[in-house]
């Protein structure tokens, strides 16, 4: 897993409360079996006028100008502001693969559904919770020209180039896991014996989740 | 000390001890595996050289991406017209059997959707730890089993370690109390709490439905109700064990028997929220005053009462809230005003793990019984092999086919499009299923969420329609 320390990126907007995953990435790309390939098809249904198949390249597809991803001053984002609940709906990982692929490493919103944010913090995507009205003025601010933040996790702040500051909150062991990008699998297999004898004695309690 | 909630209990009983950084390991039970998110995870456990922990806690089915569609069912896997479905089915298979995980495949009369197999199977137990990835794995919690949906990345991690890394959810109790009238459903009632508590109004918690309203419904009911618990945004939902927990699990297959079934029904008899526990978070619900719910927007907490009109998004004082409203009018193509019943409909789709098990079958074949459709396509997709099986035994499917539905091979199908059912741009559809986002039922089509009641009513009236006009 990628870690997360400081990053500086330009910032884009998502204007939008309950953004679900069904609109970060469309079902008809979660037939691939592969990890990759998903960042063309961020945002599929908003993001181009056609709709999108497996296997449509690029250059067949037509961009809706709209989409307030399509405008030439937000290429290159990698910091995305959003609104409530962003990432509800089905759990599928593909929503953060696709987001970390076009480019994004930071999602800043008044909240999030749980289980994105757990698919977040097991690929390194940093999600940043503020207050309602801090979300409303970085809402005011990206109207100015390449308006870029300065995400530090290790201090938990989100800082703009006039100096002006935020402060966040993180769960302890998120902020550990994204600071060290350790390997999920393996921090919980260096309890191999405790997971070993919680399970003999869970089977002395409860044969019958045993039986198959 | 103050009692336990339900949740605690089973939280406590799988807790296994904290990681070296701090994150809380929790046992798992049963983990459900379809074709869509499990392919990466298997992967990641090849290439890390790992197998996994307990074989037999695995169960997999395909389901999101099967045709339900008889002739192209037939030939089993290399029937699916569509290749990259196809291989995607195939690679479960070959997952499956190069790790020694049991999968009712394609055509089983045991394969169906995910969340109606288990409980079918007596896969799903009262007071298990169950995951799947899927988010609607909430509807195992109808069992009070703590079920939850997860990631690809947590597939893999169950499927290496049969843990969760996880901190502790907040308990959240909604009680309803009442008695639900003729032709109101359970998914009226879920419809209704989500239209209440809103989509992220029991984030970061794990329900506990509460309440004589609760306790009245049938284990299909109880699986509707905590399916979308996720639609209210809780990491699960829960209802307590009683006689009707009890009855339905007995006799399923890989339900304990003899000594076994009396040591587990001690048990499953503790779980329960202790009178004195502590709930982070309370709502009451009267069920008594209840209507059918139909959704109108592209939330399903954009809800209002099948004899209401289209909400005003100028009458909101919130401005999101109004923007959100003005949106999805915008997307659904209606005007405010228009009574819900003058809505005109393409299509009707009767199933999905919401929706899609023997009572919800029986509920829509009432109303369709001697009736004629009158919207151009209406779907019952069956929510596995042996819900087509009863209900076939029960002639439903006579009744639906006489009415002018089309009756399919088990399969998620139009509730979230992957396979060809689905809508074509503009297309409405009154809807079994839990999700009304854009596109979900395919790219510019439009969703009413509604119960196998109201759905039924509405195919033949060829509008959202009023189940409670038309008694079976």
């Amino acid at each position: 897993m990628e870690s997360f320390d400081i990053h500086k990126g330009l910032v884009a907007p998502m204007d939008r409360a309950n953004v679900d995953t069904d609109q970060i990435i469309p079902k008809q790309f979660l037939k691939s079996i592969r990890r990759t390939g998903f960042g063309d098809n961020l945002f599929d249904a908003w993001r181009y006028l056609d709709e999108g198949d497996m296997g449509k390249t690029l250059n067949e597809r037509q961009l809706n100008p709209d989409f307030v991803l399509n405008a030439a001053r937000y290429q290159g984002a990698s910091i995305l502001i959003a609104r409530d609940n962003f990432g509800c709906g089905s759990s599928r990982e593909h929503a953060v693969w696709a987001l970390m692929e076009y480019g994004f490493r930071c999602v800043i919103a008044p909240s999030f559904a749980d289980i994105f944010s757990t698919n977040s913090a097991n690929n390194g995507l940093l999600l940043v919770v503020l207050a309602a009205d801090e979300i409303d003025a970085l809402f005011e601010r990206v109207q100015a020209r390449g308006f870029e933040l300065e995400v530090d996790l290790q201090r938990q702040c989100v800082t703009a180039d006039d100096g002006a500051s935020w402060r966040f909150d993180i769960g302890r062991q998120h902020k550990q896991r994204l600071l060290s990008g350790l390997d999920d699998i393996g921090l919980s297999l260096e309890c191999e014996a405790a997971i070993r004898a919680f399970e003999q004695q869970h089977r002395q309690r409860a044969p019958w989740v045993f039986q198959t | 000390m103050g009692g336990k909630t339900l949740y605690d209990k089973i939280w406590d009983a799988h807790w296994v001890g904290e990681r070296a950084d701090g994150m809380g390991l929790m046992y798992v039970d049963r983990h459900l595996l379809h074709e869509v998110t499990s392919p990466q995870a298997f992967e990641g456990l090849r290439l890390a050289g790992r197998a996994p922990w307990r074989t037999g806690a695995n169960l997999a089915t395909p389901d999101h991406n099967v045709p339900t569609v008889r002739s192209e069912r037939v030939t089993g896997v290399e029937g699916i017209a569509d290749e990259v479905a196809r291989i995607q089915v195939e690679t479960l298979d070959a997952n499956c059997r190069d790790f020694g995980i049991e999968e009712f495949g394609i055509n089983d009369v045991r394969q169906g959707i995910v969340h109606v197999i288990g409980p079918e199977q007596g896969a799903t137990l009262p007071g298990m730890t169950i995951v799947c990835g899927d988010s609607h794995t909430s509807t195992h919690g109808a069992f009070a089993a703590l079920a939850q949906g997860i990631g690809t990345s947590e597939v893999e991690h169950v499927l290496a370690t049969q843990c969760l890394a996880q901190a502790k959810s907040g308990n959240m109790r909604i009680e309803i109390e009442g008695e639900l009238g003729d032709g109101v459903h359970a998914k009226d009632l879920i419809l209704a709490v989500i239209r209440h508590i809103g989509t992220a109004g029991a984030t970061g918690h794990v329900i506990e439905f509460t309440g004589s309203a609760v306790r009245a419904l049938s284990m299909e009911g109880r699986m509707t109700l905590c399916n979308m618990s996720i639609e209210a945004g809780g990491r699960a939902g829960l209802v307590a064990v009683d006689d009707t927990t009890l009855d339905y699990v007995a006799g399923r297959p890989m339900a304990p028997s003899g000594d076994d079934w009396s040591a587990a029904v001690t048990y499953w008899k503790t779980l329960h929220s202790d009178a004195d526990a502590r709930f982070d978070h309370e709502v009451r619900m009267d069920a008594g005053k209840l209507t059918p719910q139909v959704s109108w927007g592209t939330s399903p907490e954009l809800v209002v009462n099948i004899d209401e009109g289209v909400p005003d998004p100028a009458a909101l004082e919130d401005p999101i809230k109004a923007e959100v409203a003005s949106r999805a009018l915008d997307y659904m193509g209606l005007e405010p005003g228009t009574p819900m019943t003058q809505i005109a409909l393409d299509k009707v789709f009767i199933g999905s793990c919401t929706n899609a098990r023997i009572e919800d079958l029986r509920i829509a074949a009432g109303i369709a019984r001697g009736r004629k459709v009158r919207v151009p396509q209406a779907l019952v997709v069956p929510g596995s092999g042996l819900v087509k099986r009863q209900a076939e035994e029960e002639g439903l499917d006579r009744v639906f086919v006489d009415a002018g539905f089309e009756w399919r091979e088990p399969g998620c199908s139009m509730c979230l499009a992957m396979n060809a059912d689905r809508l074509y741009q503009g297309e409405r559809c009154a809807s079994t299923s839990n999700r009304n986002f854009e596109g979900r039922q395919g790219h510019g089509g439009r969703t009413h969420l509604v119960s196998p009641a109201t759905a039924a009513a509405s195919a033949v009236a060829g509008y959202l329609a009023d189940p409670r006009e038309m008694a079976a």
